[in-house]
């Protein structure tokens, strides 16, 4: 007992300093990772800048510098939330009428997308019938689209959205397929046993088997609608990123192009991180 | 003479691209309720095949399969299989998988709690109570296969289809689910067909020992009888004469009857 007593004490004494170091030593591990992935393109970056602002200074160069870049179009960084009506409105306002286009669109190539995918993954006469138009279909250009939708819709937003669809269907359908078809016959062989109706079927094995191959498929898909969108509007006019840009060129107004063209980016980058984040929340439910 | 399942003159060809090729021919086996029946021989003859018929996942060319006199056409719940490589679906947890049966096969004659209770008695039936909650992906090859033994045994199949059910496993492993699949079927009485490649463990689980020739038009070559009583120990039964009598005959066929023509093979 009395061996006990004057031991405890003393372990414990000990106990806060040794968390206290292994946290410090835990928090600079996390510091130095961070650091090793931060780092470089930050380095690269400011090199690039640099570059730039040595090609293009001193007033020759066709295209300004990063620093009269900023010096012109301050206005625009600084309130993206502007809205002097018509098209002349912050650059907030552009990108959400641009994104709220694709998300229509977008929308609409998910359903289609999968559910063909579904349909030519699941019957191979679907598949026969149909792959060899999709795979002609899919390397059709998006603004090639574009001069007969607006003459079958007859007005802008729909022919942009249709635009939209149809650009990022195809990756959609054929991932959707190839998961449908890569479920193993194990599974199959399990809903066979159990005897699952079709229903029961799509929606306990197919379905989750073949997420993962969908969000692929959707997240090409997204990317392809943001490359398509900006295009489309850049033709079809109104308040979105795409039209700003071609707004900008029409004024002259070089720096406005490259900050649009900058928050055109971003924006991508964020949407296709959404979608690949979303996928490994749900693919991560799939893992064998 | 009628038996609880009876597999008569089956044979089974596909269509290649070189005309139809045989695979199974003039198969006949009787099989007593209860029995635990081992299916052995080398590999491509026939008797994942074979195991694939009882089961109604590929019908037969000629012949038929009958189990207490209806002719088997179709899977159905009534002949579980329990999968080579489990086939548990990765996304469902243990509980759910097994649920997934549970719920097709009684969901319309038992309740909720009622169901419930049958998950987790099957999962105890095989050791796994401890890890219900877990994905497939989280637990060992052994207990996935464990699970997959639950699943079947949750449907109260009349014939119980083992395909190469320990294969993948370590030998340890091997020996504890051998041993656990003994206690199980001894306790309940289920009629088992197992497919196997591995001579000791036919020996130690069997009945009959149903010995097959080598494909193509494969067939049933000699059926052997393991007289030993059960419960039956591993350790004991080491050097009992009657089981090394059976394990002889089996290696003998295999190894020096129907050995693999290694020219054939390539």
């Amino acid at each position: 007992m009395t061996v006990q007593t004057e031991q405890m004490p003393k372990s414990l004494a000990g106990l806060p300093g040794r968390l206290l170091s292994l946290d410090r030593a835990a928090v600079l591990r996390w510091l130095r990772r961070r650091l090793a992935a931060i780092v470089p393109p930050l380095v690269m970056l400011v090199l690039l800048l640099g570059l730039w602002e040595l090609l293009c200074r001193g007033g020759h160069a066709p295209l300004p510098p990063p620093s009269q870049v900023i010096h012109d179009t301050w206005d625009l960084i600084s309130d993206p939330f502007f809205d002097n009506g018509g098209t002349d409105k912050g650059l907030f306002w552009q990108i959400a009428a641009s994104l709220t286009r694709v998300a229509q669109g977008f929308l609409i190539s998910a359903v289609v997308g999968i559910s063909l995918g579904v349909l030519i993954g699941q019957s191979s006469l679907a598949f026969r019938g149909l792959d060899p138009i999709f795979q002609v279909l899919r390397t059709v250009p998006p603004l090639a689209w574009l001069p007969l939708s607006l003459a079958a819709f007859q007005a802008a937003t729909p022919s942009a959205i249709f635009v939209i669809a149809i650009t990022s269907v195809w990756p959609i359908i054929l991932n959707t397929a190839v998961g449908i078809r890569n479920i193993p016959q194990d599974y199959r062989n399990v809903a066979r046993v159990l005897r699952l109706s079709g229903p029961e079927f799509f929606f306990k094995i197919m379905l989750p088997a073949s997420v993962p191959f969908m969000f692929t498929g959707l997240r090409i898909g997204i990317g392809l609608s943001w490359l398509a969108i900006v295009a489309a509007e850049m033709l079809i006019g109104g308040v979105g990123i795409g039209f700003f840009i071609w707004d900008a060129w029409n004024s002259s107004l070089i720096s406005e192009i490259i900050v649009a063209l900058i928050a055109v980016g971003i924006v991508g980058y964020i949407l296709d991180r959404l979608i690949g984040a979303l996928g490994d929340l749900v693919a991560g439910n799939v893992k064998s | 003479m009628s038996s609880y399942l009876s597999i008569e003159q089956v044979g089974v060809s596909f269509d290649t691209e070189r005309g139809p090729y045989v695979a199974l021919r003039d198969v006949n086996l009787k099989v007593a309720r209860g029995e635990y029946i081992s299916i052995i021989g080398h590999s491509g003859c026939g008797k994942s095949t074979l195991l694939n018929l009882v089961a109604g996942l590929l019908r037969t060319t000629t012949g038929a399969i009958l189990l207490e006199d209806r002719e088997v056409s179709e899977p159905g719940p009534e002949r579980a299989v329990v999968f080579q490589n489990h086939s548990l679906l990765p996304w469902l947890s243990v509980y759910d998988n097994v649920k997934l049966a549970v719920d097709k096969v009684h969901g319309k004659t038992r309740s909720r709690a009622e169901r419930r209770d049958w998950v987790l008695h099957n999962l105890a039936l095989v050791g796994m109570s401890h890890a219900i909650e877990r994905k497939p992906g989280e637990i060992s090859g052994g207990m996935k296969q464990r699970v997959g033994i639950a699943r079947a045994l949750s449907m109260e199949p009349k014939v119980l289809l083992l395909d190469e059910p320990f294969g993948a496993l370590d030998a340890l492993t091997r020996a504890q689910l051998q041993d656990k699949v003994m206690e199980i079927q001894t306790r309940l009485g289920n009629t088992v067909i197992m497919i196997t490649h591995d001579v000791d463990e036919a020996v130690l689980l069997s009945d009959r020992i149903v010995m097959m020739t080598n494909g193509p038009a494969a067939t049933i070559g000699e059926i052997l009888t393991v007289d030993l009583p059960r419960p039956r120990n591993r350790l004991t039964l080491a050097d009992n004469p009657t089981y090394v009598k059976a394990r002889a005959a089996v290696m003998e066929f295999l190894y020096a009857r129907h050995a693999i023509n290694k020219v054939e093979a390539a």
